[in-house]
């Protein structure tokens, strides 16, 4: 491969294939879908025939991988940062199993939540797991360490966590690349009862997971990718994956003389670090993220040598910057001006056209005779009905909520008892629930707005598409009160009248309100 | 040689090529580049920005840090002011002056322009216009592109080279297009600066 300028999330997926991987498995979700978007649309991808098709959601996508690694290939499972609580179940007992043929798990993880529910920091994930987690600092890092994390994993096996943040995976550099390997043959374990986690197994499964942890120690110790950066100074900084950047360029900008721990792959390298923090008196620990090694450095005690994000020094939450590592390392830059009052906030919107527009119309227009107004949302462009003009909804908590959230809501005696969610959002973790509601005939109206597409990511295939009806006649919601709408203008009189209906019946209700995204649309018509 | 670049404007109005274009001629340059989107929600008509970064030695940060702008191109007037905090005091706005009106409380245009004029050294563009003149509506990020130019420290030619690479899948008569909207639009500036 020769020198490239890739996004960080595309390094990842390069890395990958060049490590030769047979397949990749995920579910869209902001800041991760570039990686699998780039392999779908990769000619190296195709030629060597690597599986890619969008998972239904992340666990499915995690396991997929998992199964593949068993059958002795190298696979790649990717995911927001979100998703991996989807997979938790999956992801913390491939730790007992340990893997065959390579598993890299990468995470992509959205401080400041830019996109997200929450800025939930994955590492803690891969502590959890006691695994090797990866993270890396710039974009030819990310490539040499995805490189690396497939041998690491094979070598170990143990499935390997790669992290990244959106600044990583949404910022394009200069990549140059290596040779790319041939996939592994097909050749599954053989070691039988380290797959079957029955209590008797999965005991010495944990066992050896423990014992793996000096080695994986070890590895972290003499690892290319945790490096000290000398300095005379007699205050340092322990700079965690893309942090490093940050604090680096602090110090080139001030010239500031100021000896670096670069950390990217963990479990914590305890001697290096024991090294390295008793020269000085001062050490600030610079995480993006939660401060996580920062409490373990810090101690239950609080050792007041440890500076970050539990004392002040760096802010507790949000995503870290140049500016604020400045002033964490006591650098006075000039004041700069303010953003003039002048400028408007211009939040995201739903787009002109759009289908969820005319729906959340008649949605409220329906709800509007009723004393009780709660509309349970989800996960999706859909999400900005909570927004002005519409205020249509009420919550948005996780994939899938809107449905049993309604459900538990109608439990108690809430009437009627609504739940907005998109057709992918609804295969993803819809289907359960509204399992859970039909056995229970409990009092919902479902309406699944359906698009044709995953919209919020970049209209990636839905994997339920054209199958809605035939899945809630199927799971049993009575026919005659599973409608189907199309959410036009011309429409809204009619498509009002069908929900006023079916808030009314006193059991399980779907409106399947189907018209295809704005942009997909635009998008088809210039192929 | 060193730029720090704040591309701005809303979501879908096409920021994104214009950095792609001066990657690729900061690429064939050999310089190092780096160039921080927005994906995700953000891009539904909400405010985006791309922080593009050129050096010739090492680039560390993805994120330009506040002050050290030399450059904040917008493709829309209100956002210019958006990122003037990453503006350096002696940066320049070069920015399109028609506003993209998706919200209620838009500022009142003059008031906004006089805003723009009185914060920093600053290029007007009507780049809508310029961009009917080079033949269709859709090179008005490309007509922002030229607008910019003088402003870069990359020869126009290396610049009018990238357009050829990045328009050429879609043929000469879109290269040619380009290119004349870059000119309208790099002209247009030099006039502005006399």
């Amino acid at each position: 491969m020769n020198k490239q300028l890739l996004l960080g999330a595309e390094a990842i997926a390069q890395a990958a294939l060049d490590a030769g991987i047979s397949g990749v498995y995920a579910y869209p979700g902001t800041p991760s879908t570039e990686i699998t978007q780039f392999i779908q649309q990769s000619p190296q991808a195709r030629e060597s025939g690597v599986r890619s098709k969008w998972s239904a959601n992340e666990k499915t996508a995690y396991e997929a991988a998992l199964g593949m690694s068993y059958a002795g290939k190298r696979a790649l499972v990717c995911m927001k940062h979100v998703g991996l609580n989807v997979a938790a179940d999956a992801f913390m007992n491939s730790a007992i199993t340990g893997v065959h043929g390579g598993l890299v798990v990468v995470v992509a993880d959205d401080p400041s939540m830019h996109s997200s529910q929450n800025e939930q920091d994955s590492r803690v994930y891969g502590k959890f797991a006691m695994i090797p987690v990866l993270e890396p600092s710039n974009q030819q890092e990310t490539y040499d360490i995805v490189r690396y994390a497939f041998d690491l994993s094979e070598e170990v096996k143990l499935p390997v966590l790669l992290r990244i943040p959106t600044r990583l995976s949404h910022s394009r550099a200069v990549v140059s690349g290596g040779e790319a390997m041939p996939q592994n043959q097909l050749a599954p374990t053989q070691e039988k009862n380290r797959w079957i986690l029955l209590p008797v197994n999965a005991r010495k499964g944990y066992h050896r997971l423990l014992e793996k942890q000096a080695q994986l120690i070890n590895f972290s110790e003499f690892s290319r990718f945790n490096q000290v950066i000398s300095g005379t100074g007699d205050k340092a900084v322990i700079a965690f994956g893309i942090a490093y950047n940050y604090v680096m360029e602090v110090i080139r900008t001030y010239a500031l003389d100021i000896p670096v721990l670069k950390l990217s792959q963990y479990p914590l390298p305890e001697k290096k670090i024991s090294e390295f923090t008793e020269k000085y008196g001062e050490v600030l620990v610079a995480e993006e993220g939660y401060p996580v090694y920062e409490e373990l450095l810090k101690g239950f005690f609080g050792n007041e040598k440890f500076r970050g994000r539990l004392d002040g020094t760096l802010p507790r939450t949000g995503e870290l910057s140049p500016n604020i590592l400045s002033k964490a390392l006591g650098v006075q830059t000039n004041s700069e001006p303010a953003v003039p009052s002048i400028v408007a906030p211009r939040p995201p919107m739903l787009c002109q056209g759009c289908s969820h527009r005319d729906l959340f119309d008649a949605v409220v227009q329906a709800m509007s005779l009723y004393p009780q107004r709660h509309v349970f949302g989800d996960i999706g462009c859909y999400t900005l009905g909570a927004l002005s003009p519409y205020n249509a909804i009420s919550t948005c908590v996780d994939m899938g909520a809107s449905i049993t959230m309604a459900k538990g809501a109608a439990d108690a005696g809430l009437f009627p008892a609504v739940a907005v969610i998109g057709d992918s959002t609804f295969t993803h973790s819809g289907i359960t629930g509204l399992l859970d509601a039909v056995n229970d005939k409990s009092a919902v109206t479902v309406i699944i707005s359906d698009n044709g597409t995953t919209a919020m990511t970049g209209g990636q295939d839905s994997s339920g598409s054209g199958k809605y009806f035939a899945i809630c006649k199927g799971i049993g919601v009575e026919e005659n009160h599973i409608r189907e709408i199309v959410p036009l203008k011309k429409n809204f009189e009619e498509n009002v009248r069908v929900m006023k209906e079916e808030f009314e019946y006193e059991g399980v209700s779907v409106i399947i309100s189907q018209r295809e995204c704005v942009q997909t649309a635009v998008k088809s018509r210039k192929k | 040689m060193n730029k720090n670049i704040i591309i701005s404007g809303v979501g879908g109005q096409g920021i994104l090529t214009m950095a792609s274009i001066i990657d690729l001629a900061a690429m064939n340059l050999g310089l190092n580049v780096k160039q921080a989107e927005v994906h995700g929600m953000s891009q539904r008509g909400g405010a985006v920005e791309s922080h593009l970064r050129i050096s010739s030695g090492e680039i560390f940060s993805d994120l330009i840090p506040k002050g050290k702008a030399d450059l904040i191109l917008s493709i829309e007037p209100m956002e210019s002011l958006r990122y003037l905090p990453f503006l350096s005091p002696d940066g320049v706005i070069v920015t399109a002056t028609e506003p993209y009106v998706n919200i209620g409380n838009y500022p009142d245009e003059k008031e906004l322009l006089e805003t723009i004029a009185n914060s920093a050294n600053h290029v007007f563009v009507n780049a809508g216009l310029l961009a009917k003149e080079a033949g269709s509506a859709k090179s008005y990020n490309v007509v922002m592109l030229g607008a910019a130019a003088p402003y870069l420290e990359i020869a126009t030619e290396e610049l009018e080279k990238a357009i050829g690479m990045f328009f050429n899948r879609k043929g000469k008569e879109m290269v040619d297009l380009n290119i004349k909207a870059f000119r309208l639009g790099w002209a247009n500036s030099l006039n502005e600066q006399k």
